[in-house]
């Protein structure tokens, strides 16, 4: 595109405007700027379905995994908070907003709306990107990694204070804020009003990653201790749900009784036609005392034998770990999709600030728009997938 | 686009993720997953149309969109299908938690 530019503005300046010459923003090989904007935007179209089907390999292994194993899924489920996914659900859906205004002002030919609306989307960007490095970080700490590196121990889940790896996210951005701002400063002082008028949008941007931080670790603080406080404690509770993190709880001797009496009551109650949730949960038990093999008693029977841990505990790397595999495959890889989001909009900033676009010309934005609307769309299928299980 | 029409689409979004959010603390059973996947293929429906401007699109652009799910669905439900069949098979691993392999 660039190099295109560059051959185009060079032909500019000899002075052509006959009748059958192009626009500078027109290619040569194409006869319109509508057939520029058509096969751009097919082209647009073909990189976007090679995106689904590239996301579609992990929805697909989700589907496997959640297929073999539901319970782990529900039990795991409980560590992720869902009030940040809700709130990073919330900020795309505005930036997306956003990003299809950017593209009506573009037609329209207001260029200062545009760079709001450009800066406005990259700014929600930001804040989405600032929220998930306060849920990684939060979950580096507990030690809710992929296999290799799942160490989540229940008994001591807390980790107060500023997470170091929170620190380590941020520090790339804390940079490229102070580096901005020198830019911003220096060509202040040249009086260069091109790059000052790219480096205020792009400060605010930057800053606004440090408000996604501040957000997620307010609403962090507000919900993790319960959330924890519910899966560590949850042999005392006596709910059918309660014990997801260890399964049937038989390998826990203190509630192996309770369990069981709560499994009989249970089975009454998924009798009734009305209590699917019941039902389900005793589907789920049941198959996966079949799983389990022997290492499970038959409901009601009196346990004799005095051996404890028998495999059912989800709290393992092939289990839990497996979970946070797929977690952060989806979720990071959704993440390195809104970072790319992040450069090719900081492109069209800049091209905004230089007045590229008008109502003949506007491909780029549409174009970008698309791409942004389809990382939207991958992370509503995400969010529910991942933090609404029960 | 008019802009009443994109400011209407996204309070339809907001909306149907608050719904998602809160039909979350009921239990539905099996049609958990089917309900939550609805809602956001409503969700998807609507971003799709309206911000992508889809509706308005060309339909060869349409067909070829379209044309990825189609070939999703092929793909998750063949290895879904082939899991099922297998699964009797798998040998189930269990190892120890990592909590109690340290000791702490």
């Amino acid at each position: 595109m660039a190099s295109t530019e560059a051959l185009l503005e060079t032909h500019d300046s000899h002075g052509h405007d006959h009748d059958h010459d192009h626009p500078p923003f027109l290619a040569h090989h194409f006869d319109t700027p509508e057939q520029q904007f058509d096969s751009g935007k097919l082209g647009m179209w073909l990189f976007l379905v090679t995106e689904i089907l590239f996301f579609s390999g992990l929805f697909c292994a989700y589907a496997i995994y959640r297929w073999l194993r539901p319970e782990v899924f529900i039990g795991c489920s409980e560590f992720l908070n869902t009030k940040l996914g809700a709130i990073n659900t919330g900020v795309l859906l505005f930036s997306s907003l956003t990003m299809a205004w950017a593209v009506r002002c573009a037609q329209t030919e207001e260029y200062k709306k545009l760079t709001g609306m450009l800066a406005a989307t990259l700014s929600c960007a930001m804040v989405f990107l600032g929220v998930k490095a306060v849920e990684y970080s939060h979950k580096i700490d507990l030690g809710l990694l992929p296999p290799a590196f799942y160490s989540y121990n229940p008994h001591a889940p807390h980790h107060e204070g500023l997470s170091p790896y929170l620190v380590y996210m941020a520090t790339p951005f804390a940079i490229g804020l102070v580096g901005l701002i020198l830019w911003f400063l220096v060509s202040k002082a040249k009086g260069n009003q091109f790059a000052v008028d790219v480096a205020k949008p792009m400060i605010v941007v930057f800053l606004f990653f440090f408000v996604g931080i501040g957000l997620g670790r307010v609403l962090e603080s507000g919900d993790s201790h319960d959330d924890h406080a519910a899966v560590v404690h949850a042999h005392d509770e006596a709910e059918a749900h309660a014990d997801r993190m260890t399964g049937h709880g038989v390998d826990n001797p203190v509630t192996r009784q309770g369990t069981t009496g709560d499994a009989g009551l249970l089975q009454r109650l998924a009798a009734d036609d009305a209590n699917t949730g019941i039902r389900n949960d005793m589907q789920a038990r049941e198959r996966q005392g079949i799983v389990a093999g022997t290492g499970v008693v038959p409901r009601g029977a009196e346990i004799a034998t005095p051996i404890d841990g028998v495999p059912v505990e989800l709290n393992t790397r092939s289990q839990a770990g497996v979970f946070f595999g797929i977690y952060y495959c989806m979720t990071g890889l959704h993440a390195i999709h809104i970072i790319a989001g992040i450069m090719v909009l900081t492109w069209l900033l800049v091209r905004s600030v230089r007045r590229d676009f008008n109502r003949q010309y506007f491909g780029p934005v549409d174009n970008v728009g698309l791409y942004w609307h389809i990382v939207d769309l991958i992370w509503i299928y995400v969010f529910p997938l991942m933090y609404l299980i029960r | 686009m008019p802009v009443w029409m994109l400011l209407s689409v996204f309070f339809a979004l907001t909306a149907l993720t608050i719904i998602t959010v809160w039909q979350a603390s009921f239990h539905f059973g099996d049609w958990d997953v089917a309900l939550v996947m609805g809602i956001a293929t409503v969700k998807a429906a609507l971003v799709m149309l309206f911000f992508m401007h889809l509706a308005y699109d060309k339909p060869f652009n349409v067909i070829i969109f379209l044309a990825s799910f189609v070939f999703v669905a092929l793909f998750v439900i063949l290895t879904i299908n082939d899991v099922r069949q297998n699964a009797p098979t798998f040998e189930p691993v269990y190892d120890e938690p990592p909590a109690v392999e340290s000791g702490s």
